[in-house]
């Protein structure tokens, strides 16, 4: 199935890791399965923050499957070959994290053996049943992308001309998986917090900031760990994207920063000071945003000079600082601030609960073991490549 | 395929998804205040707090709820569940803010429920049709259908939607067994008693009422007491610039 034989060769190093992931996972299940015995009552979500870090994790994972056209469309729309080599690598991050999303959906369900029901009442006025639509979509397309381009690398022959519209359409597929994602959100009237039109530009904006740091760590990471190089240029040029994608996504910010200060509306201003400053006597997310903030600012000083952009040392912790402060951004403010103060104005509290972060964290390992095994694959069938082209 | 032409098909193609996902949207949300109900039935809710404040801390209209429909208590405002409620003024009208707020509605409590809109944002985002609204008005629930996705809590800009977040049938204090009791992991709210209505009867909580603070009637109805109250006195809903033509009225004059 799949080439899946090479993923179960390998070093102990290997096995240690893909072992620890698998502990953590299982972990998590046993947690999962606490939940479902005695109800999302053991998070720490209530009435009035009715979503927490399961969605908000969904929500930023989202950004990094749609990421992976970051590389698609330079190389398949561009013909920029210094992408060639890294393609495989976007779409199987894309893969990893859509099926993140999935999990991170069903373990915020309440009767998850319902689940069922989104398709045998399709809704097409519900933005949820049109996420559910795209996300799907999104990881068929990318499977089948991947599995074929690698099957035909892996045989030495050129990929059959019909998967080349098929990858042309996931890249505008790319943009609809988060722009109906931000959907979701800023189509509600009572969350001022949602209620902007740029919610999903500025999803896209820290999605191709994110993604390709990501996809940058990866490639580094790889690069120690075995043979596989992704070469200076490609890295160099993500480099260049995410530097373009973390202005703007920080231009954005300011603009919303902006538009509800300036404009003096109680609630609009209420949410950002819940997060920046506290409200109510409450300020759990105060030094997470800052961190957040603080992290955007030094990483756009280190993308924006030359001189740090291209020393790879710094281009590391770049990334790292990028990456860290969108997650913070949008993997916890941006969905518990949408919720604090309530349409009612109350102040409420939301802390994850141990349990509740074991089953993200399990999620989160089920998603780097995704990875692991689909780049070990890919690695290995490269590996054998020139073997075979001797042999011809 | 060449560049051009790809981009050309390729934005074209994610205007019509856009176009096709927002639009049902726009259709549903096509109600707007002022005209006449629409069908021959539609049922509402008239508030009168200066009465309902005559009696200090009076909890009857919640009461009489909480015992028919089964409502569990969890002791732990994170786990509530109440289809009827008290909040303070300011909390129930938090755009009426006001320095000099009259005395008598001050950081009064004031009755909330589900307000069971003409055009409910909870009905728009509900991914099963878990949650409808029927041909007299009532947004209605159901427990058999729900995922427990909470959407429609986060849709809400009243705060009416509750969620099981631990097993209701080990908290209800006596069990009515004529009424059906739920499942952890669904939202429940405000039916306006509609078992009662098919029955001839009103809500408990009009009924229960001592001072007779509540009127339930049909506003399709140009002679029932509701319609009547309306005409006769100032009253306001909440949040009505949301545009979701909320169908309980406050008397405030």
């Amino acid at each position: 199935m799949f080439m899946f034989e090479k993923a179960v060769v390998g070093s102990k190093r290997y096995w240690a890791w893909v072992l620890s992931l698998c502990a953590v996972i299982g972990l998590g299940f046993l947690c999962y399965l606490l939940q479902l015995r005695d109800g999302l009552g053991i998070t720490g979500m209530s009435r009035d923050v009715s979503w927490g870090l399961y969605i908000a994790q969904f929500t930023f994972f989202v950004g990094v499957a749609a990421s992976a056209v970051m590389v698609v469309l330079p190389y398949y729309l561009h013909d920029y070959k210094a992408f060639g080599k890294i393609t495989i690598l976007g779409e199987f991050l894309a893969v990893s994290a859509v099926t993140m999303c999935m999990l991170f959906i069903f373990v915020d369900m309440g009767q998850p053996m319902r689940v069922m029901n989104v398709m045998l009442h399709p809704t097409p006025n519900s933005m949820m049943f049109w996420d559910m639509v795209s996300l799907s979509g999104y990881l068929v397309l990318n499977a089948l992308i991947s599995l074929i381009m690698l099957s035909a690398e892996r045989k030495g022959v050129a990929p059959p001309k019909w998967i080349k519209p098929v990858i042309l359409l996931s890249i505008p597929w790319a943009v609809s998986i988060h722009t109906v994602t931000a959907f979701l959100y800023n189509g509600l009237p009572g969350r001022a917090f949602w209620l902007t039109a740029i919610l999903a530009p500025r999803f896209l904006a820290s999605a191709f900031a994110a993604g390709p740091s990501l996809l940058i760590l990866l490639a580094m990471v790889i690069r120690k760990l075995t043979w596989f190089n992704a070469g200076k240029e490609a890295i160099q040029k993500l480099a260049l994207i995410v530097t373009y994608a973390m202005i703007i996504n920080v231009f954005f910010i300011l603009m919303e920063v902006f538009t509800a200060l300036y404009s003096g509306i109680p609630e609009d201003a209420a949410h950002l000071r819940f997060l920046y400053t506290g409200l109510g006597g409450q300020a759990p997310l105060v030094p997470w945003m800052w961190t957040s903030s603080a992290l955007a600012l030094i990483s756009l000083v280190l993308l924006i000079v030359p001189r740090y952009r291209h020393n790879e040392k710094i281009l590391a912790v770049t990334c790292v600082a990028v990456f860290l402060s969108l997650w913070i951004d949008k993997g916890i403010g941006l969905i518990i601030g949408g919720f604090v103060p309530s349409p009612l104005e109350k102040v409420t509290s939301y802390v994850p609960t141990l349990p509740e972060i074991t089953i993200i964290a399990a999620i989160w390992a089920l998603g780097a073991l995704m990875i692991t095994v689909f780049y070990k694959i890919a690695l290995s069938v490269r590996e054998r490549l020139p073997e075979k082209a001797m042999a011809h | 395929m060449d560049r051009r032409k790809f981009l050309g098909i390729a934005a074209g193609a994610s205007a019509l998804a856009i176009a096709g996902s927002a639009l049902p949207k726009v259709i549903g949300g096509g109600s707007e205040g002022g005209t006449e109900p629409s069908s021959a039935v539609r049922w509402a809710m008239v508030i009168d707090p200066s009465k309902c404040l005559k009696k200090d801390g009076c909890t009857a209209c919640m009461d009489a709820c909480d015992k028919i429909h089964n409502i569990p208590d969890f002791h732990d405002p994170k786990h509530e569940v109440k289809w009827i409620w008290k909040e303070p003024f300011e909390n129930a009208f938090p755009e009426q803010e006001n320095k000099f707020t009259a005395e008598k509605f001050k950081d009064k409590p004031f009755i909330l429920l589900c307000n069971h809109c003409d055009n409910p944002p909870c009905v728009r985002v509900c991914p099963t049709q878990a949650t409808w609204k029927r041909e007299d008005g009532i947004v209605m629930m159901d427990w058999h259908r729900c995922i427990g996705c909470r959407y429609c809590m986060a849709a809400c800009p009243y705060g009416s939607r509750s969620f099981n977040w631990l097993d209701p049938r080990t908290h209800i204090e006596r069990m009515d067994p004529g009424f059906p009791t739920r499942t952890k992991g669904v939202v429940e709210k405000c039916t306006l008693c509609e078992e009662r209505i098919a029955r001839g009867e009103k809500p408990a909580c009009v009924e229960a009422c001592p001072e007779k603070a509540m009127v339930f009637g049909n506003l399709s109805d140009p002679k029932s007491e509701a319609r009547q109250l309306l005409q006769e006195r100032y009253s306001i809903r909440r949040k009505p610039e949301l545009g979701t033509q909320p169908e309980v009225y406050y008397l405030i004059d």
